[in-house]
């Protein structure tokens, strides 16, 4: 395993940790017994996390385990049979996945979800639009604000695309870009959207090793430069246990562990439900 | 010039100043008297569709939503432009401004037809939206087919359906046997500058941030969603915007005859604005224009054909769409292209 994180992780109420530094803020995300069944199907059960205001959290297990649902469910794409989701101390039921961004959830798609026929710069400009001040009337006519407001965008786009080192494909269509520049690209999009929180479904997905080495270290900057917080779904054990300060391991829907990088990886019951029971026994003799 | 920086602003002013060019000197020919009547007759529809093809193009094209019922808006727009400028010939002595108004009023109701209709129809995708849209434009037509409207003496409006029995003076729109128009407003001047309009309008549109929403909703609606637009509200927005103006060439249309039926705006009338759309390429307004032009006057040429006439017009389209998507086709065009300019090159280099 590559370097690990060292972040002091401390408990708070309600059975959750966060990292110490966050201590004193209120988590951006305050998860509580949150469910949801599909017919008789319980997909997820008795999800309760909290994440500090600049954590980076991962969310592991294996297929089918429920991951990309609780993002659904955070994004308010499913509204949960039960239990409540606190957005920085605000109840998100009943919103619609545009209102829960604008409170402040980003998120990218496990299959990319760009917008393809369109410029990249235009990706991102798409995703600056609720900051862009420009009323209908002034787009319509093309005036000095048009204009003004335009060129604030484009610049703010810019620099975004720069911090993720793609400022140079600024013209490409998105849909032509490789592989790995798309689900870049699909990062800077939802940092457009100015989030509290940003949700990155398997972004090392396709990824080669130094690809995701290069996703590390951007994970760790976008939560230094714009202090906000983190939370990725990821099968690439070496980007979880690399980059996540606090992991949730998820079977079957539910939690069946929530710790440091360090008490994860020794933990009994992820062993068995990443190798079996008998790949755990054979685990644990093997030392 | 800020405006010539840009690439796109500036495929803008060349696309309006190509149109102006193009439209000075249909303008001049026409004054002198050098078209064909049968051509100078078609200057209002040339006009009338332009404007057809440039706002269905701005839901097909852009939005992305297959609309059948186009037809359905501009008798919308014809029908109260009618009624407009009967009920207020008597109180605005001026054609141009009276034609004005009621081009307004035309697009508003056509307007709020648009996003009456648009409540349900933009909650369907697809093939669905695009079924919903033929059955309301079909709607739109049979429910003006059984309206009566008359203008008293004292100059008030009276309406009925089915039954005409029962109203008071003048008939305005007289049911199945349609509207009779007071006057022909319509002029080609007026035409052109209802096109410029328009063009400038959707040229704006989709070069602002709106226009940016609605081609993210087209390519990816989960996506567009996840980054805090609201899709139904930008939906409407591109929906009601195509519909106004709709209803605006609808009311040019309607005044360049002395009588209009419900019957004319029907499923085929919607259905050659879509031929426009997709024969200049979807999203492409330059396009629109040029496939508008050539396919409001192709049948007038063709005349000679006699019987033969919409044989022809078939074919050609046939011929038409075949070629544009054929990639050997292209691939000729493209070689035909580069040899041209390698003949202009030797040529240069042969003077120098």
């Amino acid at each position: 395993m590559s370097q690990r994180n060292s972040t002091k992780m401390v408990p708070i109420p309600n059975d959750v940790i966060i990292p110490e530094r966050d201590l004193g803020k209120k988590p951006v995300l305050d998860i509580r017994n949150l469910g949801i069944d599909f017919g008789g199907l319980t997909a997820v059960d008795e999800f309760t996390l909290a994440i500090g205001k600049t954590e980076i959290a991962g969310l592991i297990g294996p297929n089918g385990a429920g991951k990309t649902t609780i993002f659904n469910l955070l994004t308010n794409v499913y509204q949960p049979t039960r239990g409540s989701i606190l957005l920085q101390g605000i109840d998100t039921k009943g919103m619609t996945t545009a209102q829960v961004n604008k409170l402040g959830i980003a998120r990218t798609f496990q299959n990319i979800r760009l917008f393809g026929k369109m410029s990249v710069i235009d990706n991102v400009k798409v995703g600056l639009h609720n900051s862009i001040k420009c009323s209908a009337l002034s787009s319509i006519l093309h005036t000095y604000g048009y204009y003004k407001a335009e060129k604030a965008a484009r610049n703010r786009c810019l620099e975004l695309l720069d911090f993720m080192g793609m400022a140079d494909m600024a013209q490409y269509q998105a849909g032509s870009l490789p592989y790995g520049a798309q689900r870049r690209l699909e990062i800077v999009r939802a940092l457009a959207t100015n989030p509290a929180i940003i949700l990155l479904d398997e972004p090392a997905a396709g990824m080669n090793p130094s690809e995701t080495a290069e996703l590390m270290d951007h994970i760790r900057r976008i939560r230094d430069e714009f202090q906000i917080a983190v939370m990725l779904i990821e099968h690439d054990m070496n980007l979880v246990m690399g980059v996540c300060e606090g992991i949730a391991v998820v079977n079957y829907g539910k939690i069946i562990a929530k710790g440091t990088p360090e008490q994860i990886c020794n933990n009994p019951a992820v062993i068995e439900a990443y190798l079996g029971k008998k790949g755990a026994e054979k685990n644990a003799a093997e030392g | 010039m800020r405006l010539w920086k840009s690439k796109t602003s500036r495929q803008n002013l060349i696309t309006l100043a190509s149109v102006m060019i193009v439209f000075s000197v249909f303008f001049v020919l026409n004054n002198n008297g050098v078209l064909s009547r049968s051509l100078s007759g078609q200057l209002i529809p040339i006009c009338v569709y332009i404007i057809m093809a440039l706002s269905l193009n701005l839901t097909v094209g852009i939005l992305g939503e297959l609309s059948l019922g186009h037809a359905g808006f501009m008798s919308v727009g014809a029908f109260s432009g009618v009624i407009a400028v009967s009920f207020l010939g008597n109180y605005i002595g001026n054609p141009i401004l009276l034609m004005v108004v009621a081009i307004i009023i035309g697009g508003l109701l056509a307007a709020l037809t648009g996003f009456l209709i648009g409540i349900p129809v933009l909650r369907l995708r697809g093939d669905y939206l695009a079924i919903v849209t033929l059955a309301f434009g079909e709607i739109i037509k049979n429910i003006l087919n059984c309206l009566y409207i008359t203008i008293d003496d004292a100059g008030h409006l009276h309406a009925a359906m089915f039954d005409s029995s029962s109203l008071p003076g003048k008939f305005i729109i007289n049911g199945p046997q349609g509207a009779k128009i007071p006057a022909r407003l319509s002029t080609f001047g007026l035409g052109f500058v209802l096109v410029m309009i328009v063009l400038i309008i959707i040229m704006n549109f989709v070069h602002s941030k709106e226009g940016r929403a609605i081609k993210a909703i087209r390519d990816n609606s989960i996506a567009a969603e996840s980054v805090g637009l609201n899709i139904t509200a930008y939906k409407m927005k591109a929906f009601v915007i195509s519909a106004a103006m709709a209803g605006m060439a609808g009311v040019l249309f309607a005044m360049n005859y002395s009588a209009i039926e419900a019957k004319k705006f029907n499923f085929n009338t919607s259905i050659s604005v879509l031929v426009m759309v997709v024969l200049g390429g979807m999203g492409n307004l330059r396009g629109s224009i040029i496939a508008a032009i050539i396919l409001t006057v192709l049948p007038e040429l063709l005349r000679g054909f006699d019987d033969y006439r919409m044989l022809i017009y078939a074919l050609v389209l046939i011929l038409v769409m075949v070629l544009g998507s054929n990639v050997r086709f292209q691939q000729f065009k493209i070689s035909i292209s580069k040899k041209m300019k390698g003949i202009f090159k030797r040529k240069e280099a042969a003077s120098k």
